[in-house]
């Protein structure tokens, strides 16, 4: 007698979704459950950082000089108000996180969505027309990982800095700072898409494509792609967490965003300035929760990896 | 043969093999049980998924985790190995019992010379001394056919060709000297010359030995040549097993019975193959009661409920509710109509060509990068991959090109729908000369009328889109409907001429089998309405009676929209199944093509005659065939003259000089050979044509 084994296949996308292979090995590691919770916490408190934070750290009206260098509330001398104490102009210390994790996120998003969408597109030009596109694009990304990823960001950085009008410099430091980053980071996603590009392009469903007809630019973009963002999703995961990282870099070297609009980085090196005299909990909570952040979101991008590559499962 | 009353050499029971996974746990290999004698030749058959690969696998006591054994025993010489723990087991493998794999490639370490893992080998499981180890690898080397052994000795894998790794492969399996070698797809990977050889190798090993084999493989050519007894197996199961003669000749369970029938033989003109419809069930879906009965012809309402136990019918046993009923003599044969009349019909028709290469050839360059050409100071190497090949199409009709791999059949046929563009020669299609159009606009309305089936049906498809997208996709690209409702009218259409149903529109190409993703292919390259269709070894990814499948249907619509086919194939009976014109390249050019029937009867080319005497001897006639030898040099550097000469048994002075141009053929066609030309060609041993036979 046949033994009958396995459910019926369930029904909808969300019946899919869980039946996945993929929500079944993320529900089978504890460590990415935890990151992934941690890291949706912190970023829906930084996307609604308005509701969530319990101060407005940036309204000059609400702050008071007299609060400034407060201790966490479990200290003697602490407030219950500030629960992570305040800085030395009476900003609530969490309520500076959370704002400060938003800058931090957005101009991580960002600058991995320019990267991915510079790098999956040369990548894909370069593996599919091979040749001297191919050779141009690859040699200009093997000069530039010869340098250092954080300077090159800073070169472009002084660059851009250099050819925007002085008054603009507040205004325009994020975007400015998004570019960096952005474009120091293209070179990995290119040449992983052109690798699998060039895996791809000697499948037969693209030469039958070429028989039928269909344009080359055409075959890239509704064939080839989709099948070439595995491995992409993975590489952005993880640049995620790297790009963080980069913008706080530049924002504690003091070339990133301004103290006005702090972000994690600006706020680690603001506090670095306490650290000495006593006041430690203005730079190593900030600090705490970059690590926090960067560790969870580097946990999931090796979940995501590990869980996409059949070699390793 | 040994039928000795003493137990047998290897003794498996009601072996079942698990693998559990988090849907719950597949059963691969199910109450299976089997002897072999001393000294005796199994082979398990069945196609892919049958679990014949996991029984030999859990034998050795090499399943992949988390497959385990999760019953059974299995004894050899009397003890049992199945409970050995991993120690003995390593102790066992090897010295009692040699493994070869299926890939030559894979199977010996690359960073190590073949003498080294020979001797390590020898050192491992006998008591000899290095140096007697030594002398010992030497001789195995020799054994095996590998020319110059000692010299050999030293040298790593890649520097032997496929063929001659494979007898390294053999080698290491005997050099302990064991009572059974398991052999998994032995000569599957390999060119059919080279396939021949290493059976007969086999076959020479084994009786001067004294070494008994389990030879697992899906080609039942292979077990007709080599084994004393067969197992056919089937989902899990062994649902026919006994002397290899009465099985082939005299198949008493309807899959084999079926299985037979779906070959098809060279010799035999048929309409149409005897196919079983539908395909092995996967593991999670094993329908209940005889796991045959959605494909039988014979289910009845027990076969649904109950499953058959093997019983004993004459020498064989058979696991079939019906298996007395059933009349299975001349399984092979049988069913086979004749169609004399037609092809005699089609013969006699000359219709006028559609496609014409004349003199077409492709180059492709496999230089090293200029700076390591510049230091290590060589020229450019060309690798003449199509070097002057021409050929006529008639509208309507099959024109099949057969050689070994590295003859450039597949470049042909990628430069035919003009995936490359020729280095010399022209195409012309209906007349007009398709490689000299450039402008995408030019080549539209030329691209509708050709289209292309490839061999890997699992690469073929796009498996980010929905059938539906993919067989839509050369109507929109050439404008072909008017409004999507036309466009889901015409895909329907197009689903239920290759034998889908219309729901399976709306699915993944994952959720299909082999034989029915290869449908949608077909079906996307008759959107477009093509008059030319190229296939490119369409059916060599498939199984037997899936073949079956689409070989017949390739026919059906040759028949209903008068198509014009281009086949590629390395498989001569298929060949002569589908085609009406046959031609054999070898390294990159056409060197004999005619009429099927007429170079099947009397190939002329030594070459020809080679590839026909390695077809394997299906009907056990008997027949004797000259020993095939050689095997094909590389085309980067072919030899000067007729490319052949190295091999070919009537080779002189010229034929190593100069090149033979083809020239009209005896019996239409034509022949490129010094040979013939001179008509120093000896008689080729006439092929049994036992369509004769099988009129009553």
């Amino acid at each position: 007698m046949a033994e009958r084994v396995g459910r019926p296949a369930p029904r909808g996308l969300l019946g899919r979704i869980l039946d996945s292979d993929l929500f079944y090995s993320f529900s089978r590691s504890p460590v990415t459950v935890l990151a992934a919770l941690v890291t949706a916490v912190m970023m829906g408190a930084a996307a609604f950082a308005p509701w969530v934070a319990p101060h407005r750290p940036f309204d000059l009206a609400t702050l008071d000089l007299l609060d400034a260098f407060l201790p966490p509330a479990w200290m003697p001398d602490g407030d219950p108000r500030y629960l992570l104490g305040t800085d030395d102009q009476g900003r609530d210390v969490l309520s500076t996180i959370i704002y400060g994790a938003r800058v931090s996120l957005l101009v991580g998003f960002a600058a991995v969505f320019l990267a991915m969408f510079l790098g999956v597109a040369l990548g894909l030009v370069s593996g599919y027309m091979g040749g001297t596109v191919d050779a141009v694009i690859m040699r200009i990304a093997d000069v530039q990982l010869s340098f250092p990823t954080i300077l090159i960001a800073l070169l472009i950085d002084g660059v851009a800095r250099g050819l925007l009008p002085r008054d603009l410099h507040e205004e325009m430091a994020i975007y400015v700072l998004i570019f960096a980053i952005g474009v120091s980071g293209w070179v990995q996603y290119a040449r992983t898409v052109r690798g699998s590009t060039l895996v791809e392009k000697r499948k037969e469903y693209v030469q039958a494509a070429q028989v039928i007809g269909i344009r080359p630019w055409v075959i890239m973009l509704r064939h080839v792609l989709p099948n070439v963002m595995g491995p992409v999703l993975v590489i952005g995961t993880i640049h995620l967490a790297i790009a963080i990282i980069t913008e706080a870099t530049l924002s504690f070297l003091g070339v990133g965003v301004p103290a006005t609009q702090p972000s994690l980085g600006t706020l680690i090196r603001i506090g670095n300035d306490f650290l000495f005299s006593g006041e430690w909990w203005i730079t190593i909570f900030p600090g705490a929760a970059l690590a926090i952040l960067v560790l969870s979101v580097n946990l999931l991008g090796d979940w995501l990896r590990d869980a996409l590559n059949p070699k390793l499962r | 043969m040994a039928a000795e009353p003493s137990a047998p050499l290897l003794e498996v029971r009601d072996l079942r093999v698990e693998i559990p996974t988090r849907r719950g746990v597949l059963v691969a290999v199910d109450g299976v049980s089997f002897h072999i004698d001393e000294g005796e030749v199994l082979g398990v058959v069945g196609e892919s998924g049958a679990g014949k690969s996991l029984t030999g696998a859990a034998i050795i006591g090499l399943l992949e985790p988390p497959g385990r054994v999760a019953g059974g025993r299995i004894l050899l010489e009397g003890r049992r190995i199945d409970d050995l723990d991993a120690e003995s087991m390593r102790r066992l493998r090897g010295r009692r019992i040699g493994m070869i794999f299926q890939d030559p490639l894979t199977s010996l370490n690359p960073l190590y010379t073949v003498g080294r893992q020979l001797v390590e080998t020898i050192l491992t499981h006998t008591e000899l001394t290095p140096g007697q180890a030594r002398e010992r690898a030497i001789g195995l080397l020799a054994e095996v056919g590998i020319p110059s052994a000692a010299e050999r000795f030293d040298h790593y894998p890649h520097q032997f060709s496929g063929g001659m790794r494979q007898r390294v492969v053999i080698a290491l399996a005997l050099c302990a000297n064991p009572r059974l070698v398991i052999a998994d797809e032995p000569t599957t990977a390999l060119d059919v010359s080279i396939q021949a050889q290493i059976i007969a190798l086999l076959k020479r090993l084994c009786r001067e030995h004294g070494t008994a084999v389990m030879l697992i493989t899906h080609d039942m050519g292979v077990i007709a040549e080599t084994a004393d007894r067969v197992a056919v197996m089937y989902a899990g199961r062994i649902v026919e097993i006994g002397p290899v003669r009465e099985v082939i000749k005299a198949a008493r369970h309807p899959y084999t019975i079926g299985l037979m029938g779906s070959i098809p033989l060279v010799g035999h003109d048929v309409e149409r193959l005897a196919q079983i419809d539908g395909a092995m069930p996967r593991l999670d879906e094993i329908p209940e009661g005889c796991a045959f009965h959605p494909r039988c012809p014979h289910a009845g309402a027990r076969c649904r409920r109950e499953r058959p136990e093997r019983i004993r019918l004459g020498d064989s046993e058979v696991a079939c509710w019906h298996a007395g009923e059933l009349e299975g003599a001349g399984a092979l044969t049988a069913g086979r109509r004749r169609r004399e009349g037609e092809a005699a019909a089609r013969a006699a028709e000359r219709p006028p060509p559609l496609v014409e290469l004349r003199d077409l050839a492709r180059h492709f360059d496999v230089s090293a990068p200029f700076l390591t050409r510049l230091f290590s100071r060589e020229g450019r190497k060309i690798l003449r991959a199509v070097d002057g090949v021409s050929l006529t199409i008639p509208k309507g009709r099959t024109f099949s090109l057969v050689g070994e791999s590295g003859c450039g059949k597949s470049t042909v046929a990628r430069l035919a729908v003009g995936l490359y563009r020729p280095t010399r020669g022209t195409i012309l299609f209906d007349g007009q000369d398709y490689a000299k159009l450039d402008s995408h606009a030019a080549m539209a309305p030329v691209r509708r009328r050709l289209q292309m089936i490839f061999q890997d049906p699992y690469a073929s498809l796009n498996p980010r889109w929905r059938v539906a997208e993919i067989v839509a996709e050369p109507i929109r690209a050439h404008g072909l409907a008017r409004d999507r409702g036309e466009i889901r009218d015409r895909v329907r259409a197009l689903l239920r001429q290759v034998g889908l149903s219309e729901a399976d529109e709306r699915k993944y190409p994952h959720e299909f089998s082999g034989g029915q993703r290869q449908r949608i292919s077909i079906a996307r390259a008759l959107a477009s309405r093509p008059e030319f269709l190229v296939c490119d070894e369409p059916t060599s990814a498939l199984d037997v009676s899936v073949q079956a499948q689409i070989l017949n249907l390739m026919r059906d619509l040759q028949r209903e929209l008068g198509l014009t086919y281009l086949f590629i194939s390395h498989n001569l009976a298929v060949v002569y199944y589908i085609s009406d014109y046959v031609g054999v390249m070898y390294l990159g050019r056409l060197v004999e093509w005619a009429e099927a029937r007429s170079l099947f009867a009397r190939p002329q080319h030594p070459y020809t005659r080679m590839l026909l005497d390695t077809i394997p001897d299906l009907e056990m006639t008997g027949r004797r065939r000259a020993p095939v030898a050689g095997e094909v040099p590389s085309p980067i550097s072919p030899p000067p003259g007729c490319a052949f000469h190295p091999r070919c048994p009537l080779a002189d002075g010229r034929c190593r000089g100069e090149r033979p141009e083809p020239l009209p053929r005896a019996g239409g066609g034509e022949v490129a050979c010094h040979a013939v030309e001179e008509g120093r060609l000896p008689e080729h041993a006439p092929r049994p044509l036992p369509a004769r036979e099988d009129a009553d």
